[in-house]
């Protein structure tokens, strides 16, 4: 998605279907990513009381964007009634009214590319549930269910729909002649001289997300005994499962983008893998030489530094600039995940050390690797310059938006659940159910009332019947 | 009638077992237990966050013998239990006042 228009097919009907089934696959592969992927990623990183609480956020996240996205977050994103650079008029597609039948031409390929309007919205609504989830990873264990589904809708609405909007959708972050970018280096012929470059999502998908972890973290709090307690992850193998189905799934993240079967997706599938696996051992040299052990949870932690930092970068690097790319966001993230014990907030699984840390980093090492117009490669500074300027933007917005809308529903709703509710276990206050059965003595089945009269004598009853 | 007590690496428990069956013992009770003694706990790190963990895994075997025999039994499982390095574990004897065998209601020795 380097370039933001979506022009009309020329000709309407002329579907490519090698590209339509290419992008219906990779938003299925995206979907993946979240459920069960980032699920039992984030999973496996919190406490045992808090599995199916965390889980259960991204789950939400699902239900939740995909139904929004739906009736307003298309609109809002890709449609062509811009308001000021910064979002579209959500009623103009509002339910997607007049999508069913169109056929889109994105990145106005000549002789191929023209798939169904309603596989691109699709596509795209597994981008806004991911960011969403995202998020979740900084408010593990403490957070009412309820609050959480009441922001979800809110942030994806004031924060991922604009931004989303600015970068992709022709507005301030994108290309076209009305950017920041042509505000700074001027445009020629309607676009951009110097275009920013976000393949994937490195600002909409990763520093959004990254940055309302941060905020959230701050407004909601450290969990209970934070720093003094032990909270390691208490399930490693199900880190590394998640970990390769994001992977797996971010396949479709990265390639799917091309929204063409094409020699740049076969170019992106390609970076992403490499820079992949040059995240994972940098982060686990830095283990290395500063703990002496390399980590399961560093592996898989790696993995998912590489891939956020490619997300941005795939489309413009040399599979090389990418093993680059990859080493350098690894090391990276591996020393950023510490900064929160030092600086006293709790992210609890490290969303701001990975996708924020990474996601800028990816962002802005698009513009020194970047094969055409990078500084290493003898571009000049104009492209990071305008990476850094988009970086920023997203940071901004993200920030404030987020910002705000903690505080309204600190205020309102509330955030966190009650202390002692958080000791005994997430799961158990907020969704009644426990995520392992391990001893299972002295249950029966009946309401809260512990042991009615009634459901013990028809208990006895079929015990005399046994006899 | 005593009651041995031993706490044991977990992973010798096989060698226990054989060694008890070969001293002539028809039954044991194991269950898993945690703890340290001098061996102590060891360091787990999280993401660069490092955690001490006190407790670590142990075996509890407890089984029932005749006086004459425990102090046998007690060699046995030292003997079988030991690999020299630290955290090896304990086992101690107590006396028994009764013992019921549950399915036909015998007491005392007989019931071992």
């Amino acid at each position: 998605m380097s370039t933001a228009l979506i022009p009309l097919a020329d000709e309407v009907g002329g579907i490519d279907f090698a590209a339509t089934t290419f992008v219906i696959v990779c938003a299925s592969l995206v979907l993946l990513m979240t459920t069960p992927g980032l699920a039992l990623f984030y999973g496996g990183l919190t406490r045992s009381k808090s599995i199916l609480n965390m889980m259960m956020m991204s789950f939400g996240a699902m239900g939740v964007v995909g139904i929004v996205y739906v009736l307003w977050g298309y609109s809002m994103s890709f449609g062509t009634e811009d308001i000021g650079g910064v979002i579209a008029n959500p009623f103009q597609l509002f339910g997607l009214t007049n999508v069913a039948d169109s056929v889109v031409n994105p990145f106005g390929y000549e002789g191929y590319g023209n798939i169904p309007e309603l596989a691109f919205v699709g596509f795209q609504l597994t981008f806004a549930v991911i960011t969403a989830a995202l998020i979740s990873g900084a408010v593990a264990d403490r957070v009412k269910f309820s609050t959480w589904m009441v922001f979800v809708p809110l942030w994806v609405t004031l924060a991922y729909f604009p931004i989303a909007h600015m970068v992709w959708g022709g507005g301030l972050l994108s290309g076209a002649e009305t950017s920041l970018s042509s505000l700074v280096y001027g445009s020629t012929d309607g676009a951009a001289n110097v275009a920013p470059i976000d393949f994937a999502g490195g600002t909409v998908v990763h520093i959004n997300a990254g940055m309302a972890a941060l905020v959230l973290a701050l407004v909601i709090g450290k969990r209970v005994g934070f720093g003094k307690v032990m909270m390691r992850p208490h399930n490693v193998p199900l880190v590394m499962i998640g970990a390769g189905l994001l992977w797996f799934g971010w396949f479709g993240f990265n390639a799917g983008s091309e929204l063409a079967a094409d020699e740049t997706a076969a170019l992106v599938w390609v970076n992403t893998t490499v820079a992949t696996c040059a995240a994972m051992v940098g982060w686990l040299l830095v283990e290395k030489f500063r703990d002496g052990r390399a980590t399961s949870v560093g592996a898989a932690s790696g993995v998912v530094a590489g891939l956020v930092a490619i997300t941005p970068a795939c489309g413009s690097l040399s599979p090389v600039g990418s093993i680059a790319l990859g080493a350098v966001a690894g090391a990276l993230a591996a020393l950023a995940v510490g900064l929160k014990y030092k600086l006293g907030y709790d992210d609890s699984l490290d969303v701001v050390g990975v996708h924020l840390v990474a996601g800028l980093w990816g962002t802005i090492g698009a513009g020194l690797l970047a094969v055409e117009g990078g500084l290493f490669y003898g571009g000049g500074v104009d492209q990071t310059v305008v990476q850094i300027l988009i970086a920023l933007a997203a940071v901004t917005v993200s920030g404030v938006v987020t910002l705000v809308i903690a505080l309204a529903l600190k205020a309102t709703m509330g955030w966190r659940i009650p202390e002692d509710v958080e000791v005994t276990g997430i799961d158990q206050s907020e969704h009644a159910e426990s995520a392992y059965d391990l001893t299972p003595r002295g249950s029966r089945m009946g309401g809260s009332s512990a042991g009615s009269g009634e459901s013990r004598s028809s208990e006895s009853l079929d015990l005399e019947g046994a006899k | 009638m005593k009651l041995v007590t031993a706490i044991i690496k977990p992973h010798q428990l096989d060698e226990v077992k054989e060694a008890l069956e070969a001293f002539g013992l028809q039954g044991m009770t194991i269950s898993e237990a945690q703890g340290y003694g001098r061996q102590r706990g060891h360091s787990e790190v999280y993401r660069g966050a490092e955690y001490t963990v006190d407790f670590v895994p142990k075996t509890r075997l407890e089984v029932l013998v005749d006086d004459m025999d425990a102090s046998s039994v007690v060699d046995v499982i030292v003997k079988a239990a030991q690999t020299g390095r630290i955290g090896d574990g304990k086992v101690w004897v107590v006396p028994v006042e009764d013992l019921a065998r549950v399915r036909t209601g015998e007491r005392g020795v007989e019931a071992i």
